[in-house]
């Protein structure tokens, strides 16, 4: 497959690269382009693909509508928490799994890996009403705690747990020779080595946390602690009918500042998530 | 996942290692007790999370389908199995599970075979193949919600994809308000926004195939397609099988995109059984039931799995 192409056969690739990419790349560049039309123009025919006046209005309006930056704030600092949360947790976790000898490991290690095989909309009911009865419905508590300590973070166990297997041990045996303590192993020998597994458990755990959806209708009912991806749909006119350019202007500001970090660290996040094996 | 690796816990060796020399050896307080309690320590936030928010919500899975609960009502009452009978009476359940069948079947055929796809054309030497790589993937990192808002904007009556089918002299159906290409936008959808994850990992098997294979084959007189069927194919089985296992158990969980594109509609021709239950359970309030369909999802998964496990192990059987 490797072997030398033709150049006949090479604009043929090129092209039907181009070809497959537009549904990939067409649609984030429509949306910041509608967004910034006049409300008239979004549906013209035939459509334009560069917009030929700019107005800013519908991003104001999302400003007017809804306390989008509240709501914004509250996605990046849920989604800050429960990454650092879940890189504690599974590290620990991930090291004490694959490094120290003690008894019940296995069968705790089972335990822990029911999680990867339960979805979490299995357990959605169960666990608004344990929330309901501790009185944290309508805060951010169910979608700080749940994925630092439950199933999303059995998948970042594992990840650490497999990455701790692969380092060699004698550099730990060497330290403990020394008289390092267990934690101080951890903390000052194996973790600075994880570098990579944590680089991937992060990249994967802040987009699920920033994509979650389920979880904060279910919860959340106040718009002032709503997260982005519901704040979104709630741009709608008195009908019900969203409202495209102010819903296209929030999922512009919504989605670009992702897109410019992949961009920049593109080798990161692809290898990041596709070890992973992020599902589908 | 790699779950399915066949070294489950540790390496045996490992064992005699603290144990041999054993220079810390303190009186009562050894080695072996020290590792005891630091190796519970360690697991003990992550074992106690999955107690709380995993066993036991699936344990009370199982106990509230046996209720009646209304949260309005202020009503929760032991039925026995009151919603397993309501389930099989349901009328509606057929349909869910014909279009979570139709769902699950379309997408994770459509998403194999467009990120092999893919992978075969990155994989060809060619400049630039990492620019196209990296916008192939790109929709994995764009919000779930804004990527459908922006494709219910493309898919309205007037919206985007009509508008250039118009360009081209085609009259485009609603796609949205018909039940079969409603269907099949939501699958697209899901597609083009996820495909990137398995095309790097077809990539990343097809890269492993020695080339020599297919200088042989081509010596032989193997034409692309027999090259394709007979080498790749085989020799990335287990890449195969491991992202339709992905992909299969996420086509079940997908939620987001249809709630914002769809609502289940038109009619029921959207509603997949995970939407199905949140309609149930937080829109009609009810949980009993919502809790029994919890439970169906719960055994799909688990039977879909344990099959595909199953698979697995003949598949390692065949490499070796």
């Amino acid at each position: 497959m490797n072997s030398r192409l033709s150049v006949r056969a090479k604009v043929a690739l090129y092209g039907a690269l181009c070809l497959l990419a537009l549904p990939f790349v067409f649609p984030t560049w429509w949306m910041v382009t509608s967004s910034v039309k006049p409300v008239g123009d979004i549906f013209a025919f035939p459509p334009s693909l560069i917009p030929t006046e700019a107005s800013l209005s519908a991003y104001r309006r999302v400003f007017e509508l809804q306390p989008f930056a509240q709501q914004y704030f509250n996605s990046g600092y849920i989604a800050a928490v429960v990454t650092i949360g879940t890189l504690a947790v599974s590290s620990l976790a991930g090291y004490a799994f694959a490094r120290i000898r003690f008894r019940g490991q296995q069968v705790l290690f089972v335990v822990v890996l029911v999680g990867l095989l339960i979805p979490s909309e299995v357990t959605i009911v169960p666990l608004f009403r344990m929330f309901n009865s501790w009185g944290m419905v309508d805060t951010h508590w169910p979608l700080i705690l749940v994925p630092i300590l439950g199933a999303p973070s059995v998948l970042a166990t594992f990840i650490m747990r497999q990455f701790f297997i692969t380092l060699p041990a004698e550099l730990e045996e060497a330290a403990r020779v020394d008289g390092l303590g267990r934690f101080a192993t951890f903390w000052r020998i194996a973790l600075p080595l994880a570098r990579p597994a944590l680089g991937a458990v992060a990249i994967f755990t802040f987009l699920h946390s920033w994509n979650l959806y389920l979880e904060p209708i279910v919860f959340l009912s106040t718009p002032e602690k709503f997260t982005l991806p519901q704040a979104l749909t709630q741009f709608v006119d008195a009908y019900g009918g969203p409202m495209w350019d102010v819903q296209l202007s929030a999922a512009s500001m919504t989605a670009i500042p992702i897109l410019v970090i992949f961009v920049i660290a593109q080798r990161q996040f692809i290898e990041g998530l596709a070890h992973t094996g992020l599902k589908g | 996942m790699s779950v399915l690796t066949r070294d489950t816990v540790g390496r045996a060796g490992d064992r005699s290692a603290p144990g041999g020399a054993a220079p810390h050896r303190r009186g009562w307080w050894t080695t072996r007790r020290r590792d005891q309690l630091a190796g519970l320590l360690f697991v003990a936030p992550q074992l106690a999370g999955s107690v709380l928010f995993v066993l036991i919500p699936l344990g009370l899975v199982f106990w509230y389908s046996l209720h009646e609960w209304n949260v309005l009502a202020g009503t929760f009452e032991f039925v026995g199995p009151g919603n397993y009978q309501a389930m099989a009476d349901d009328p509606n359940l057929p349909s869910v599970l014909r279009v979570t069948a139709l769902f699950s079947i379309g997408l994770v055929a459509f998403n194999l075979s467009l990120a092999l796809l893919l992978a075969v054309l990155l994989n060809q030497r060619l400049r630039g193949t990492v620019v196209f790589r990296t916008l192939f993937f790109s929709p994995v990192v764009v919000s779930l919600v804004a990527w459908t808002i922006v494709w219910g904007f493309l898919l309205q009556d007037n919206g985007g994809v009509n508008g250039a089918l118009g360009v081209a002299g085609v009259d485009g159906p609603n796609w949205l308000r018909g039940d079969w290409t409603a269907l099949l936008s939501v699958i697209v959808v899901q597609v083009v926004k996820n495909v990137g994850l398995n095309m790097v990992l077809f990539l990343a098997a097809l890269q492993g195939v020695p080339a020599e294979l297919y200088e042989a084959a081509r010596v032989e007189g193997a034409n692309a397609w027999t090259r394709f069927r007979r080498i790749t194919v085989p020799l990335i089985s287990p890449t195969i099988l491991l992202t339709s296992i992905i992909t299969v158990v996420g086509s079940l969980q997908v939620f987001a995109q249809i709630a914002v594109l769809t609502q289940g509609g038109p009619g029921t021709s959207t509603t997949v059984l995970v939407y199905y239950l949140y309609q149930r359970a937080f829109q009609f309030h009810q949980f009993g039931y919502g809790a029994t369909l919890s439970v169906l999802l719960f055994l799909i998964v688990l039977v879909l799995t344990v099959v595909q496990w199953r698979m697995r192990r003949k598949w390692v059987f065949h490499e070796q």
